[in-house]
């Protein structure tokens, strides 16, 4: 693969969409959540305003923390955007594609939460350890999951690479994958019923936990990562389900675009009408989730039985 | 008509797997009851010039295992003041974990045994198979005596799934029999039931330890 | 139709003992019913009718070597009843009654089913009419072990309908028109498909074996039986065992009609030495002496699924010993329940000395102990020793060994626990409570004759019993 000019370009140009267009979506999920809830909420674009607020703001930093309490955020920050360099954008394809590089995909997400769980035990917190040892441990769950996705999705495509794998399996196998893949969507980012963005405990905290000691330009930076990482996942979704390619070019982009925000209008539904499960509750949803993608492998193997 | 039975059975097999991971007794009972009325629409759907015997079978079961045992089991359970949540001998991640595993076995036996062509396409065998592997599964890992009869009823369940593959070929006295034994049978256990409730105080099955070498 | 007057008789009397009004006299239809059913049975017996190939209902032969039996034990039962209802005056024996009589119709109809789902519906009725007899004593250890044996029953039973749809659906894979009858199954023989027909096999076995209490499903048994008043204890272990055994036997001649004998022999074999296996070990660790008896029953369920497993005469000395098995049960469990009362107690631990409190049921537990034990002149002897005889002349004497080396331990365990119940020091509340009840004749009368019964089979088996069960294992063997 040659990287000429143009292609750098549009590169450049996909990654400043992806950073410019993510912070959209938590900023719909509470207007939804407020819509249920009966309340004006704050506008869509909050989540703008608070990192530019955020990022000319000073750091403080705990008399413990090591360097990777400042490399930690950056490092996820940067493997989440690679990740989301690697994912094709419906009709436009993708600009870096090759064979092999869902694993490249997979392996990134795992990099960028490793480096969120480093840079919060770095802070010497008893609440931040705590809070990276749930994230991890759901971690190992979900990611049965997203493997048995992928894996469903290469053995119907017989690919393994992200442009060809999208293309989606048609009945009750999508329902499943695609029910699937939503609860990895509210596990891997922490949204009810996993876990509450909004909740001021922390004890009953997972992700919010890991990132209570970062502040200024850190803490900007942690939550525009987690923006991209909901982005990520519903692109992924949308376009694992719907079958784009039979599209012509624009309604596609359409679809694909008014998917994502389906999607981020779906979580604020959830999040508005159920509570957060206990956390014994977790695993079970999780394994739920691994059977979704699990059942959906066999139809995808079996060519289906019905 | 295979399409619609399939779907039908899909949709029972799935409520076997939220049976097993349901934690609450009443969503249980309501789990059983809701695979019992699925079941009750098969014959239905199977007979197509719609006979007044699969009306009749139909309408019975609906009634019988939609409407009146969740009902008594409901009672039951008001009655009894029984903690809602349930106590499992057998985690519900395991035997989430374990109904799954067994569906795909269901799925594996249905496919070494010969069939008539006529059920070679249909999810009758693997549904029935399954859904008596999850009524045993709930009936070996489930402590409280309701969510034990639960799991019998779902035990039934699939016994009444297999029946179906000999829908028209029996007579109709054996199958009111049958029906009526199995009716039977869950009115005395939900009389036990209740005496349990009055002697030991609880309903949780393990306290019946009294006897034991 | 006489025959048919076997399971009508019973019923009738359940449903006018449920409304018959008085309390104390109820107990009467016991042994007015107990009569007539005996006699006819034993009228149909000397004189089989002629039935119809195709009956769903009949007094086939098999019936016939089996029912009578039953008929007699259940005479005995009822004798028994009426003084020991009258014990328990203080509750009301309306469901007792009824309940009671109900099982007898529906174990006749049981014996007597020729199809494949009356059988089930039949058993399942018996199983069902059984509850209220088991919490009659309505203490929480009652209900407990009620809860099991219907749980561990029901389980069973639902498995064995399983089975009957499979081979059900094997008749129809191989052909068959629907006609559930054992008969036509048995003619349609090797048509019947394979792996349908092996499937059918083990769900049955594993659900009537349930009913009969073969391990490792006999886990109901003791709590049922040591629960249960002496009568019920009585019927279940002597009537709804055979019942289940009947069930086996004709699953197994169409098993064996459709070519999969071998497979059925040798899983009847494997059952048949576990359950005396798993027998003998608790009878060597059991301390209370109605939970031994239990155990006693599952080791006698083991030898007649050896016996049916060996095949011909082993099936024939099967026949013999379900006669003999029923008659020593009945006095034994009457016996015992004479014991429990006087003693107040069921273990080792609270019981001492009851030859000194009360005497002859003590003596008649000590004679029935040698009768099960397979002591000589009993019947017992006779029937094990014609197993063992079929088991090395069928070359499968390591089987044998086995079972002897069972039997030795589990005489020792019978022994130890019944001697050291009869024997020693009687204890106080013993002393008191035996002046409570006394051993009259309508306690003592009822275990005396059935233990009478097994000795007579012993020493001189009636020809007509001789020929009865060859009939049967012709009708087994021969596809009709």
């Amino acid at each position: 693969m040659t990287l000429t000019l143009t292609s750098l370009a549009d590169l450049l140009a996909r990654l400043a969409l992806w950073a410019i267009v993510a912070p959209l979506l938590p900023g719909l999920i509470n207007r939804v959540k407020a819509w249920v809830a009966g309340r004006r909420g704050p506008p869509v674009l909050q989540l703008y305003y608070d990192l530019g607020k955020l990022w000319r703001k000073g750091v403080v930093v705990s008399t413990l923390a090591s360097p990777g309490f400042f490399i930690g955020p950056v490092v996820t920050w940067v493997a989440l955007l690679g990740a989301a360099a690697l994912v094709p954008l419906g009709p436009l394809g993708a600009t870096l594609s090759f064979r092999g590089d869902v694993i490249l995909l997979v392996y990134l997400l795992a990099l960028a939460r490793f480096a969120t769980a480093w840079a919060a035990w770095e802070t010497g917190s008893a609440f931040e350890g705590m809070g990276a040892a749930r994230e991890v441990s759901y971690a190992v769950l979900a990611e049965a999951a997203i493997i048995t996705a992928v894996l469903t999705l290469s053995v119907h495509s017989g690919s393994l690479s992200l442009a060809a794998l999208l293309a989606p399996t048609p009945g009750a196998g999508a329902a499943l994958l695609a029910a699937g893949w939503f609860i990895v969507l509210l596990a891997e980012n922490c949204r009810v019923p996993f876990d509450d963005p909004n909740t001021h405990l922390e004890l009953t905290m997972i992700h919010e936990a890991m990132v209570l000691d970062h502040s200024g330009p850190l803490l900007a930076v942690v939550l525009h990562g987690a923006a991209l990482k909901l982005m990520l996942f519903a692109m992924l979704l949308v376009q694992a389900v719907v079958p784009l390619g039979d599209l012509s070019a624009s309604v596609a982009g359409a679809v694909l675009w008014v998917g994502v925000l389906g999607v981020a209008v779906g979580v604020g539904l959830v999040e508005s009408l159920l509570a957060r499960y206990a956390f014994r509750r977790v695993p079970l949803l999780l394994t739920t989730a691994f059977l979704f993608c699990w059942f959906a492998l066999m139809l995808a193997w079996k060519g289906g039985v019905a | 008509m295979t399409d619609h039975l399939n779907l039908l059975i899909g949709l029972a097999m799935g409520l076997n797997l939220v049976a097993l991971g349901s934690s609450r007794l009443p969503s249980l009972i309501r789990v059983a009851a809701f695979q019992g009325v699925v079941l009750g629409l098969m014959p239905l759907v199977m007979e197509p010039e719609l006979g007044v015997l699969a009306g009749l079978i139909a309408s019975a079961t609906v009634l019988m295992k939609g409407l009146v045992i969740p009902g008594l089991l409901r009672r039951a359970m008001r009655a009894a003041r029984i903690e809602r949540d349930l106590a499992p001998l057998i985690g519900f991640l395991p035997s989430l974990l374990l109904g799954a595993a067994g569906m795909m076995g269901a799925v594996a036996l249905a496919r070494q045994l010969p069939l008539l062509p006529e059920h070679r396409n249909s999810l009758l065998v693997p549904g029935a198979a399954a859904t008596v592997f999850t009524g045993l599964l709930l009936l070996v890992g489930r402590t409280k005596a309701i969510s034990q009869v639960c799991g019998y009823l779902i035990l039934e369940n699939g016994i009444y799934l297999f029946g179906l593959l000999l829908l028209g070929s029996t007579p109709l006295l054996v199958e009111g029999g049958i029906l009526l034994d199995l009716t039977v049978a869950v009115f005395v256990t939900g009389i036990i039931v209740d005496r349990i409730q009055r002697a030991f105080d609880s309903l949780d099955t393990r306290k019946l330890t009294a006897l034991h070498e | 139709m006489n025959e048919l007057w076997l399971v009508l008789t019973p019923l009738i009397a359940a449903a006018a003992a449920a409304a018959w009004p008085r309390n104390a006299t109820r107990p009467w239809f016991l042994p007015a019913t107990g009569l007539v059913h005996a006699g006819l049975a034993l009228a149909l017996l000397w004189r089989p009718p002629p039935t119809p190939l195709h009956a769903w209902l009949g007094w086939d032969a098999l019936a016939r070597a089996m029912l009578p039996a039953v008929s007699l034990l259940f005479l005995g039962c009822a004798a028994y009843g009426v003084p020991y209802l009258r014990l328990r005056a203080e509750r009301s024996n309306r469901v007792f009654v009824a309940g009671f009589l109900a099982a007898l119709g529906l174990i006749s109809a049981a014996h007597m089913a020729r199809h494949l789902g009356l059988l089930w519906i039949a058993t399942e009725a018996v199983t069902l009419a059984c509850v209220p007899l088991l919490h009659f004593n309505d203490t929480p250890r009652a209900y407990e072990a009620t809860w099991k044996y219907l749980l561990v029953g029901s389980t069973g039973i639902a498995l064995s309908l399983l089975g009957s749809f499979c081979l059900g659906y094997a008749s129809r894979h191989g052909g068959g028109t629907g006609n559930l009858t054992f008969a036509a199954l048995m003619a349609q023989g090797a048509g019947l498909s394979r792996p349908w027909v092996l499937m059918a096999w083990v769900l049955l076995l594993v659900g009537y074996g349930t009913k009969m209490g073969l391990a490792p499903m006999h886990t109901w048994k003791p709590d049922a039986y040591g629960e249960a008043p002496g009568i019920v204890g009585a019927m279940l272990a002597g009537g709804v065992t055979t019942v289940a055994f009947t069930a086996v036997l004709r699953v197994r001649a169409v098993v064996e009609a459709a070519g999969a004998g071998r497979v059925a022999s040798l899983t009847l074999l494997a059952m048949g030495l576990f359950s005396m296996l798993i027998a003998a070990l608790f009878l060597l660790s059991t301390r209370d002496f109605k939970r031994m008896l239990a155990y006693s029953s599952v080791e006698h369920m083991g030898i007649l699924s050896l016996g049916a497993a060996l095949g011909g005469a082993g099936v024939w000395a099967a026949f013999f010993h379900v006669w003999n098995n029923s008659m020593t049960k009945g006095a034994l469990f009457l016996s015992a329940g004479n014991l429990r009362r006087a003693a107040g107690g069921r273990t080792m631990d609270e019981v001492s000395g009851m030859a000194c409190v009360t005497p002859r049921s003590a003596a008649l537990f000590v004679a029935g102990l040698f009768a099960v034990t397979a002591c000589p002149p009993f019947g017992p002897f006779f029937s094990e020793l014609l197993v063992l005889r079929t088991a090395f002349a069928t070359g499968r004497g390591w089987a044998a060994a086995i079972w002897l080396g069972c039997l030795l331990l589990a005489f020792c365990g019978l022994t130890r626990v019944v001697f050291s119940i009869a024997y020693g020091r009687p204890r106080r509340a013993a002393r008191q409570l035996g002046r409570q009840f006394p051993e009259t004749l309508g306690v003592i009368a009822p275990p005396l004759g059935l233990l009478l019964l097994a000795l007579w089979l012993g020493v001189a088996t009636p020809q007509i019993l001789l020929d009865a069960w060859t009939a049967a294992v012709a009708q087994l063997a021969s596809p009709p």
